[in-house]
């Protein structure tokens, strides 16, 4: 198993959270893992994004350009990243801000309102828990137990008291995520 | 400290390393983008435990000749920077190697020239193993290709610097120093106490007892005919290294009919470029250089005897290609693919540039 994964947005919506908790998850669960940040110019304008690839295998390059899941949640990222789906992939996004809906009829396209749900429940510091958790719905590549230890070592011990609530928020995502098109 | 599976980039895990291989100082300037070296020791407070110094000087000129002094002494010293900060510190380096003082600079390197991007790349080729500074001198030189390297290479960077009194370069790029990946740390290797770091260096000026004449650490020397005496050393210490302490990684390349010739982050999308290939039915192997100097000269041409074609994967616009070409005395179609600026070329461009560079 080799999934490689994009996931892409706002700085500041916790994408690179987002993808070091899968990442971390990943190691607990005995997979080869590597997590590449976009850095400096690009992260200074406001979009962030992060390759994630977990695999049973040893990792080639953790530089790619083509990806099994996008984790879409602007329209920056949307633009950006939609073509770089594999065919038969995977493209996971957020309705909230987006005006072009994608477009490719070679991929299975998924949404998830996690930032309106988010807002509802007055849980918007764990927004990208629910993503998170819409991904692992469709793509269980990680156990719970191991998304468990992937938040101990991923939080600082002091916000411990948080994991809960992270978790409580991947199992929201994991029912509020919705196909958009299947192939 | 011990043996732990973690997560980490690879700017954190040289200053992790650097803790635990026993360092007794790193002096440092900031820069992107290795700017968590510093970050992390400055968060990590060796200071407190192993009793590591951590210093941030007012430039890289002011760091490397920080290290120059502290190494002076036989200590373990160690500096980082990136591109532009590894420039300002050449002169620093031609004068460590004159005065044969082991210590360990790692360059995370971006693109250039001048002040250039953030981005990574690899264009210092030339800089690290073909001088940089004046004279005739050469730096070990390592190129990690994943975290785990990055950490394991500032311990056998010790090892060599110590082993031979000389400087040793970790040339990696900012790529694999943003890069998180698993990483299994080491058990704490002490810093030396007085009495080791006299055994290990024993050249060193830590004071002059009566019983033995003045240690003089001096890259000057008027009289031309010791100049040349001293020179020849050098050469022969460079010979050894080149005898010695050559190290690369060869996957593939048994049956290959191509192969891709890269180091550090280039090496590992050459590798799945490699794959791609593979699942295309076209034989390609990889020779990832570990060791830049020495270089791998006659392990290159034994695996180039059998191949028809060799890509180099470089970003740059095509530095190592020369040493690859000296290497097999061009006897192989030889083409170098690169992108650079801080651009990183992907899997499919590589795989690409082999079919129109040397299948076609």
């Amino acid at each position: 198993m080799t999934e490689e994964i994009i996931i892409a947005g706002f700085g500041g919506q916790g994408v690179l959270s987002m993808g070091k908790i899968l990442a971390y998850s990943g190691v607990m669960q005995n997979k080869e893992v590597s997590w590449m940040p976009s850095y400096g110019p690009e992260m200074r304008g406001g979009t962030a994004n992060v390759s994630v690839i977990i695999s049973d295998e040893r990792i080639s390059s953790p530089i790619i350009n083509q990806f099994d899941t996008a984790i879409i949640l602007n329209q920056q990222s949307l633009d950006k990243f939609e073509a770089s789906v594999k065919p038969g992939g995977l493209l996971i996004y957020d309705p909230n801000g987006i005006t072009h809906e994608p477009t490719r009829k070679d991929i299975n396209i998924y949404k998830i309102a996690a930032t309106a749900k988010a807002q509802e429940l007055g849980i918007s510091k764990v927004f990208n828990m629910v993503v998170l958790g819409g991904f692992l719905k469709l793509k269980p590549i990680v156990d719970k137990q191991y998304i468990h230890e992937g938040l101990e070592h991923s939080l600082p011990q002091r916000h411990w008291n948080l994991i809960p609530q992270n978790e409580e928020a991947i199992e929201i995502g994991k029912g509020l995520i919705e196909a958009v098109q299947t192939i | 400290m011990a043996r732990e599976l973690k997560l980490m980039k690879g700017n954190e895990a040289i200053a992790q390393a650097m803790i635990a291989s026993g360092t007794d100082g790193y002096f440092g300037y900031p820069i992107t983008p290795q700017s968590e070296v510093m970050e992390t020791l400055m968060a990590e407070k060796p200071w407190e435990t192993t009793g590591m110094v951590v210093l941030q000087a007012e430039s890289e000129v002011s760091s490397i000749n920080m290290v120059y002094g502290g190494a002076a002494t036989g200590k373990k010293v160690a500096t980082s920077s990136s591109s532009p900060g590894i420039s300002l510190m050449q002169e620093g380096l031609t004068y460590l190697a004159g005065a044969e003082i082991p210590c360990v600079i790692v360059n995370v390197m971006r693109g250039g020239p001048g002040l250039g991007t953030i981005q990574p790349s690899q264009s210092d080729y030339f800089q690290s193993v073909k001088g940089g500074g004046h004279g005739d001198y050469q730096l070990y030189t390592l190129a990690p290709a994943s975290v785990q390297e990055m950490y394991d290479f500032v311990f056998d960077a010790w090892d060599i610097a110590f082993k031979y009194r000389n400087p040793v370069l970790i040339l990696s790029d900012g790529a694999i120093g943003q890069c998180m990946e698993k990483l299994y740390t080491r058990d704490y290797i002490p810093r030396w106490t007085e009495e080791e770091r006299r055994q290990h260096a024993p050249w060193g000026t830590f004071g002059k007892p009566a019983s033995r004449g003045h240690n003089i650490i001096t890259s000057l020397e008027l009289e031309s005919a010791r100049q040349e005496v001293f020179n020849l050393k050098l050469q022969a210490k460079y010979a050894e290294m080149k005898e010695k302490e050559v190290r690369f990684e060869t996957i593939n390349c048994e049956d290959a009919d191509y192969i891709f010739v890269a180091y550090g982050s280039s090496s590992r999308i050459a590798m799945k470029a490699m794959q791609m290939a593979r699942e295309k039915g076209i034989k390609v192997g990889l020779f990832r250089l570990i060791t830049l100097f020495p270089f791998p000269t006659k392990q290159l041409a034994e695996v180039a005897k059998r191949v028809k074609g060799i890509l180099c994967v470089e970003m740059s616009a095509g530095q190592m290609i020369e040493d690859v070409r000296l290497a097999t005395e061009c006897n192989v179609k030889t083409e170098h693919f690169g992108r650079f600026g801080g651009i990183i070329p992907t899997p499919t461009e590589v795989l690409e540039a082999l079919e129109n560079k040397i299948i076609k």
